[in-house]
């Protein structure tokens, strides 16, 4: 388990080094914070005064080892837009989208596993044929296009829930966390139908038939363990993308989350709280990604012991 | 999709298409050897609906906007916000926008220009991963690992933030679109054709190249490619809708499709304000999304089933199976 785990986490640190670089070149490519923070009249002195104070007028590589350094402290310096510091700006957004993608994520999986495994146990029949078609169907609707419907229909005409806003019942939450749903629940469904309708005409499903266990037992004791595995691996890519989502979502929405607040950065060239935001995202799908594969080895015994060299 | 591209898996697993024919063959009845592919296309009902929209969207794509003219940027004030209505003639049919722009009009454009970035750009990276991918696979070792990191690199990342954030350093132009989405979807086809690769280098047939001299990039092109190709082309056909999808959001963030240039998910942005009073702004081409990638899915759904042998004879089944007494016409048994 542990050179498993080691191996993993030497290779999953290789794309976040990545990103952090990505992002600290990219965002200085933007264009200039000066011209965008000081007006047009602002004189030659108080253009250096601002750039020194915030130190953009050192060298590119100066730059990036004070970024590096600060960042090993958990220090990202402060906000242009609010004078915060950019950690703390972070820390608070961030909670709020853990919160949507989980509550998503938990719902996802857990519905996905039941309509698939349901799909998959007569192959071809009415429920496999429409759990299909919906599933294939709420894989490829637009997030942003759903939001609004359902905006529309919900909050405009029935005026049923809240178009948006974080104060408020459980009500709040549902078409974020629907319109946050729909995708993954379409993909994960089609997965868990594909895996399962493969390891349900496997022999020792045969067997556990024949030895009289009841279709429960076969499908979600038997067939449903050894179907997991790819149903995981596409949940984690699932719970990357959701980061799409998020952007999505907490902009119609007008959820303060860590979605909105990459948006608003980029769009008013807030370097300090991007890399901020991006850094903590990163380091959270990095995370994510060490939590699959130990949930891989532990569904999967094959996958600990085949260290790849 | 053209006959050739299949051939090739269908004489390596020929042994195994007649077993399952066998099989099936008691069942079944007027089943010709190979069935063709608009044979299987015509057993199964969605995916011919789904190819049929394809296809009109594909048509509108294409003759579209001459046939429409400069209708799509033709303000008429008087006419804002008309809600759809047979009265108005073609242009009228689906109602007006605020600038009293016709909504058809719009449509049309706007397919031609969603379109001309998701295809070109599904293009490049099939044609760039792929390559890599078959590549990477054919060759293993250091080339797949490195390969496969850069792979991991891209794909690690949320592909909606790579493009904002890459739109933000070069304008947001179309081609700049279709690069940007292209290099965001590499990582899928060179992921499936290393795999694909790294299973058929083994194979006989390859190995018999190799032992006659043929030099490892004709051996990937002629034999490792062709059998690789219905599941890229699946892939591709899926990762359309993935494409698509994207662009839609990066216009609906008004990052993507600049005005005056029309998308359709640039049209639902710009009906949102009017969602209360003018519905059809943004239930319109909301609907043109689902409707094309639904298409494309099932479309993918099919294809997965059609060029693999294994499963093949499920498209080739009667609709309603006709009795078992039925007569098996002699040609048929094999």
């Amino acid at each position: 388990m542990i050179p498993f785990l080691r191996t993993r986490i030497l290779s999953s640190a290789v794309p976040l080094v990545c990103v952090v670089l990505g992002v600290f070149f990219l965002a200085r490519m933007t264009g200039n914070p000066v011209d965008l923070y000081l007006p047009l009249s602002a004189t030659p002195e108080q253009r250096a005064e601002f750039s020194a104070a915030h130190g953009f007028d050192l060298s590119i590589p100066v730059q990036l080892w004070n970024y590096l350094t600060d960042a090993a402290h958990l220090d990202f310096g402060t906000s242009l837009r609010t004078g915060r510091p950019a950690g703390e700006m972070v820390f608070d957004a961030f909670p709020v989208t853990l919160q949507l993608a989980g509550v998503t994520m938990l719902l996802a999986v857990t519905g996905a596993v039941l309509v698939g495994s349901l799909a998959a146990y007569r192959p071809n029949s009415p429920i496999d044929r429409i759990a299909s078609l919906l599933s294939m169907t709420a894989a490829s609707i637009p997030d942003f296009w759903f939001a609004v419907m359902g905006v529309l229909v919900f909050g405009v005409s029935l005026g049923l829930l809240p178009t948006s806003g974080t104060i408020g019942g459980p009500e709040i939450w549902v078409l974020p966390v629907a319109t946050l749903l729909i995708r993954p629940f379409g993909v994960l469904v089609q997965v868990v139908r594909g895996s399962m309708v493969t390891a349900l005409s496997a022999p020792y499903v045969k067997i556990a038939r024949s030895k009289g266990a009841t279709p429960r037992r076969v499908v979600f004791g038997h067939a449903l363990r050894n179907a997991v595995t790819p149903v995981l691996t596409v949940a984690g890519d699932l719970a990357v993308g959701l980061v799409n989502g998020a952007v999505i979502v907490e902009t119609i929405f007008g959820w303060p989350g860590i979605g909105k607040l990459m948006i608003d950065s980029i769009l008013q060239r807030d370097f300090a709280v991007l890399q901020a935001a991006v850094l903590m995202t990163a380091v959270t799908i990095f995370a994510l990604n060490i939590l699959v594969d130990v949930c891989h080895a532990l569904t999967d015994p094959r996958v600990r012991q085949a260290v790849p060299a | 999709m053209p006959r050739e591209e299949t051939d090739a898996p269908e004489a390596t697993n020929s042994p195994d298409t007649t077993d399952v024919a066998d099989a099936a063959g008691g069942a079944s009845a007027a089943r010709p050897r190979r069935p063709s592919h608009w044979r299987m296309l015509g057993r199964d009902r969605a995916a011919a609906v789904g190819a049929v929209i394809i296809a009109v969207v594909a048509l509108v794509a294409l003759f579209g906007r001459p046939a429409i003219g400069d209708r799509a940027r033709r303000q008429e004030l008087d006419a804002s916000l008309r809600p759809p209505s047979l009265d108005d003639g073609v242009y009228g049919l689906l109602g007006t926008d605020v600038l009293g722009r016709s909504m058809v009009a719009r449509l049309v454009e706007a397919t031609a220009t969603t379109l001309s970035v998701a295809v070109p750009a599904v293009l490049c990276s099939l044609a760039i991963g792929s390559a890599l991918g078959l590549w990477a696979g054919y060759h293993g070792g250091r080339r797949e690992s490195v390969a496969m990191r850069v792979a991991d690199v891209i794909l690690s990342f949320p592909s909606l933030l790579i493009a904002v954030v890459v739109l933000y350093v070069f304008s947001p132009s179309a081609l700049n679109l279709v690069l940007i989405l292209a290099v965001t979807r590499i990582p899928v086809y060179l992921r499936t054709a290393r795999a694909e690769a790294a299973e058929l280098r083994s194979r006989l047939f390859v190995d018999a190249a190799r032992t006659f001299g043929t030099p490892s990039r004709m051996i990937i092109y002629r034999h490792v490619l062709p059998i690789a190709l219905p599941t890229l082309l699946t892939v591709a056909t899926l990762d359309f809708c993935f494409v698509m999808l994207t662009e839609s959001s990066l216009s609906f963030l008004g990052i993507g499709i600049q005005p005056p240039d029309v998308s359709w998910g640039l049209m639902v942005a710009q009906g949102r304000q009017y969602l209360q009073t003018a519905w059809w702004i943004t239930v319109l081409p909301g609907l043109a999304i689902v409707l094309t990638t639904v298409s494309a899915t099932v479309l993918a759904a099919w294809a997965r089933i059609a060029t693999d042998p294994a499963q093949r004879w499920r498209l080739t089944l009667p609709k309603r199976r006709r009795p078992r007494s039925a007569p098996v016409p002699p040609e048929m048994i094999p």
